[in-house]
């Protein structure tokens, strides 16, 4: 009813357009990561060395799917915990990644990553993996696949309902 | 039934715990959607799309055999065994472990858990084992209850040592700050379990019993259930809301259990459970 379809990448423009409890649709890709992948990735930071993806314009999904359904390319994939990534959310931010959806608020150091780097926080639905599932058109894994359901999968979605949790200016929802 | 049958039975009650929600939690989550229907604030919208993406999540995960949480959670199983069942101790932890990773499969649950918590987190692959606990009783009959606990509210758990001359008001506001500091994690609505005494382990350990109960069933003593109603006024009067987009309803259900404890304290556990307070059972005659 009161959702606007948005296309990813959002332009800046955009992003400088929304507040909090806007309600979006989302289409488009969206990069899958949560705390072991979030960890591996910073020590690559630390040490310098190459990182197994391009963190410029992306959109972080915090997400661990469940098995695969037999007629969706996907699983069960709601939300994590956002403030889990709290301790990694303002490196990636300072590397290039300017959107993360998650569940549940974010610490001071983030909301002041996402006002320097003119960002974006976004709340997905907790619990609603099944519903999330048939958003999703397709997924593959680009790193760390050892990891299991904490793989870095990049998927494309269509649909993807979201609310603005935290604004380019820092306003919160919380 | 042999240990895979029985491996076989309890996995079906498994994946229809991972896809079914009790009718009393059901009718609950509608009672708050209808609530916030119509309300016109930005919170309301919100609260009210969420509870109707719950209501659509729960008739997909049907439709499409998925869970309706990714997170299936940890399995912690209470299982009453009768002294003079068919069948082993052993053998019902070994057909409980075999049941989640059929359920896994079948129900194309996840992988949840890592063999070891702090190193290397290698995920068993397997979503089991299991936490386990046996109460003895007499008979044939096992009676096995179980919660598919997901972890983003059990990380919003605690344990509190309180003072024995404590207040039913400090009872109360403890637990209350302990909701507050968990605030839209846990995806609320929440059920709380508490549990009352015993040592600080069995205080937990019964505050995953409380969650046993149906969601609005109340404590048979009337003190205890009238505690009940006023921990869950308290918490709603937090204006956490549903998903945390603050409103004025966020307890789904608050249930007490308690058992006799030292001259010296008052152990108090807290076990917070998303919307997706998921159980099941399984009786083996």
């Amino acid at each position: 009813m009161s959702y606007k379809v948005v296309r990813l990448p959002l332009t800046k423009e955009e992003i400088s357009n929304l507040k909090p409890f806007d309600m979006l649709l989302l289409e488009g890709k969206l990069i899958v990561a949560r705390d072991q992948a979030h960890k591996l990735l910073a020590i690559l930071i630390e040490k310098n060395e190459p990182l197994p993806l391009e963190l410029a314009d992306q959109v972080i999904y915090y997400m661990g799917p469940a098995k695969k359904g037999n007629n969706l390319p996907i699983g069960s994939c709601g939300p994590t915990t956002a403030g889990r990534m709290d301790r990694f959310t303002p490196t990636l931010m300072d590397r290039g990644v300017k959107v993360t959806i998650g569940k549940g608020p974010r610490n001071q150091a983030v909301v002041e990553s996402i006002i320097a780097n003119k960002g974006l926080y976004l709340v997905a639905y907790g619990g609603c993996g099944a519903l999330y599932a048939t958003k999703v058109i397709s997924q593959k894994v680009i790193a760390f696949e050892e990891l299991g359901p904490e793989a870095i999968l990049e998927i494309e979605v269509k649909d993807f309902p979201v609310i603005v949790g935290i604004d380019s200016q820092g306003n919160s929802i919380y | 039934m042999t240990t895979v049958e029985l491996a076989v039975k309890i996995s079906d009650a498994i994946i229809y715990a991972s896809q079914n929600l009790e009718e009393s939690l059901v009718k609950r989550l509608n009672e708050f959607k209808e609530h916030y229907k119509g309300d016109d604030t930005p919170n309301s919208k919100a609260s009210y799309q969420l509870l109707k993406a719950i209501d659509e999540t729960l008739k997909l995960s049907i439709k499409h055999n998925l869970p309706m949480c990714q997170d299936t959670g940890l399995t912690i199983a209470f299982i009453e065994y009768g002294q003079e069942s068919r069948y082993s101790m052993a053998e019902i932890e070994k057909a409980f472990n075999k049941a989640l990773e059929i359920a896994l499969d079948r129900g194309n649950m996840r992988a949840s858990i890592v063999k070891e918590p702090l190193y290397e987190r290698q995920n068993s692959k397997t979503n089991s084992p299991a936490v386990i606990y046996w109460i003895p009783k007499e008979g044939r009959e096992v009676t096995i209850n179980f919660l598919l606990k997901g972890f983003g509210s059990e990380n919003c758990s605690s344990l509190v040592m309180l003072n024995p001359t404590s207040t039913e008001d400090e009872l109360i506001e403890t637990i209350v700050k302990s909701v507050k500091a968990a605030g839209s994690k846990p995806c609320p609505p929440i059920v709380v379990g508490v549990g009352l005494g015993g040592s600080s382990d069995r205080a937990m350990y019964l505050s995953k019993i409380a969650l046993l109960r149906s969601v609005g069933e109340r404590h048979p003593e009337t003190r205890y259930a009238n505690l009940e109603k006023k921990i869950e006024t308290a918490i709603n009067e937090l204006q956490i809301g549903p998903g945390g987009f603050k409103g004025d309803l966020t307890a789904l259900g608050v249930a007490i259990e308690y058992e006799p404890t030292h001259i010296a304290g008052l152990p108090l556990g807290i076990t917070i459970s998303c919307w997706a307070d998921r159980k099941g059972k399984v009786v083996l005659k």
